[in-house]
């Protein structure tokens, strides 16, 4: 009786974990083949989406990429560049003050970094776009900038805070008695505490801006963002290129988070020890 | 507890408060200005005069017909947007919750690593995955195929997700998969971190108890993780409704759905005034459904 409710346990266990496994793996189909599209050869026939034949030429003839799409990536570079960059210190700034200083107004605060990250994208775009339009404010990379930072601000201070909170705050008390002077502090360990945070952060917060579609679509002007350049491809035909970009963007992003949860977990076996 | 803070109090606090004002400021002013100010433009340009353009300029007249001129003309685009979002919702809701169990109950040291493999998608390009899709729903390919064999097709042709016997491709139904697989993440987070939350000794009590791991798991699991439900349908739905790529990349001109609509408007047809209304439209109903959802799940420590 006991080994048979031991061995339906197992099953049971198993059976849920097996089942979230494959939903797992469903989610890296799309990727694969994204993966296996860079490989491509469909020189003859563009307009069908479909593998032809296996060839290294889409990765290392960058020279004959399609047109216009090494200046789409190198846009999306630079805004996501800048975009994390300002999205990060002004959203580090906004988490410091929401969970280390009491004020009056900070849950309209709460409340209006929380706004952007539940409504639909469209609406947002077109709000941005009908401000731009009444102001006469021209079109192109700064709007699409600033539209970069305000949607990515919101996610930055999140991911801060949720670190910060979750900090125990016994070795500041401990850097103060041992006569740190707050800014000492404050750099010497409040900051290398936090910085897997901001890390992961920035690095959200670029993946985010260098992917978005909807709303870069609508501020964009004359402009043409990667995806943009995806999504218009999509009516001529996609070159296969645009597989590559996808699968290096993957590659890269996943060794900068395996390399932030590696140091983020040194830190918490020296921190332990 | 007498600390040095007690002595150099009535200084301090206020510098620190000052310092939380100063900190907060530049972020809070950016969102200030680039999203709660632009919704009071697009209410703004749902007023103006319908027969302006961008060349001439518009007129605000305070014309609230577009309201229901755009209303009328675009109802079936808004109906199908809620209907789409709703069932991707609920299979993600189904689907995200076997996962999000799995990752908070059974995976153990690996808890880390699946965590960051349900976000993993997200470093590759969103429109890349949406297009790859097109290659696994393709009519001739194995997915159609055994669907076939399963008479699956003609079951989603009797209620009509597809259009044809045949096909899987630019139909309702490839829209819904695509909408379904783009948003699972945000579906997957929130469950996860309420389901964590949830102390397994309940759940081990409940077994104790007599209950069988089915009622066990209606009885105290689910309603426990009612929070990140809540969170994690409204995470899905708003950006699924508001989306047009899907239905662009997936569907055909038959399941064009709000986005479309309000994203023409704006860039091609350049009708600022109903794109501005559809907008409004969208927004107010979503904020409705989300109020009313909130109000019965029971959920107030949302936000």
């Amino acid at each position: 009786m006991n080994g048979l409710r031991t061995a339906r346990r197992w099953i049971g266990d198993h059976l849920v974990l097996g089942l979230g496994l494959l939903v797992l793996a469903y989610t890296f189909v799309p990727i694969a083949i994204v993966v296996l599209m860079s490989f491509n050869d469909s020189s003859k026939q563009r307009n069908v989406y479909k593998f032809q034949k296996f060839t290294w030429d889409n990765w290392l003839h960058p020279g004959s990429w399609a047109d216009g799409m090494a200046d789409s990536v190198w846009l999306s570079i630079r805004i996501a560049l800048l975009a994390t960059l300002v999205a990060t210190i002004l959203g580090t700034l906004a988490a410091f003050a929401l969970v280390r200083h009491r004020f009056a107004g900070r849950s309209t605060a709460n409340l209006i970094i929380f706004l952007p990250m539940a409504s639909p994208e469209i609406v947002m775009g077109s709000s941005l776009l009908a401000l731009f339009v009444s102001r006469g404010f021209p079109l192109g990379f700064w709007t699409i900038l600033i539209a970069h930072i305000m949607f990515c601000l919101s996610f930055v201070i999140v991911t801060v805070k949720a670190r910060l909170s979750g900090l125990n705050d016994n070795l500041e008390q401990a850097a103060m008695d041992l006569y740190a002077t707050e800014s000492q502090t404050f750099w010497r360990v409040t900051f290398p505490l936090v910085l897997p945070g901001i890390v992961g952060a920035a690095l959200l917060a670029f993946s985010l801006s260098f992917d978005d579609f909807i709303i870069t679509n609508l501020n964009s002007g004359q402009e043409v963002t990667f995806p943009m350049f995806v999504y218009g491809a999509n009516q001529r035909g996609v070159p296969m290129e645009v597989n590559v970009i996808g699968t290096a963007m993957f590659v890269i992003s996943i060794a900068i988070v395996l390399g932030n949860e590696i140091m983020r977990r040194r830190q918490e076996k020296a921190l332990a020890a | 507890m007498a600390t040095l803070d007690d002595v150099a109090a009535p200084q301090r606090r206020t510098k620190r408060k000052l310092t939380g004002y100063w900190l907060i400021l530049p972020g809070a002013l950016w969102l200030l200005v680039f999203f709660v100010i632009p919704f009071y433009s697009l209410v703004a340009s749902s007023l103006f005069d319908p027969d302006g353009s961008v060349l001439t300029g518009y007129d605000m007249t305070w014309h609230f017909g577009n309201y229901w001129d755009a209303f009328n003309q675009y109802k079936g685009q808004l109906g199908r947007s809620l209907l789409y979002a709703g069932i991707a919702t609920a299979v993600c809701l189904v689907v995200g919750y076997v996962l999000a169990y799995a990752i908070a109950f059974k995976a153990g040291r690996w808890k880390n690593l699946m965590l960051v493999l349900v976000i993993a998608p997200f470093f590759t390009s969103f429109l890349l995955r949406t297009l790859s899709w097109k290659l696994i729903l393709a009519d001739d390919g194995w997915v159609v195929g055994v669907a076939q064999a399963i008479h699956l097709t003609d079951a989603l042709n009797i209620v009509g997700l597809t259009t044809t016997d045949d096909r899987l491709l630019a139909t309702p139904f490839a829209v819904i998969a695509g909408l379904t697989y783009n948003f699972l993440p945000f579906m997957v987070l929130p469950l996860y971190a309420s389901l964590e939350k949830v102390d397994f000794r309940l759940i081990e009590a409940a077994g104790d108890l007599y209950a069988s791991p089915m009622r066990g798991f209606f009885k105290v699991t689910f309603p426990l993780s009612l929070p990140g439900v809540v969170a994690g349908t409204l995470l899905t739905f708003i950006p699924a409704a508001g989306d047009y790529v899907n239905a662009q990349l997936l569907g055909s001109t038959n399941t064009k759905m709000i986005g479309n609509s309000i994203q023409s408007l704006f860039t091609t047809q350049l009708d600022y005034a109903t794109a501005g209304a559809l907008s409004v439209i969208l927004m107010v109903i979503i904020v409705a459904a989300v109020m009313a959802y909130v109000r019965t799940a029971g959920t107030e420590e949302l936000v």
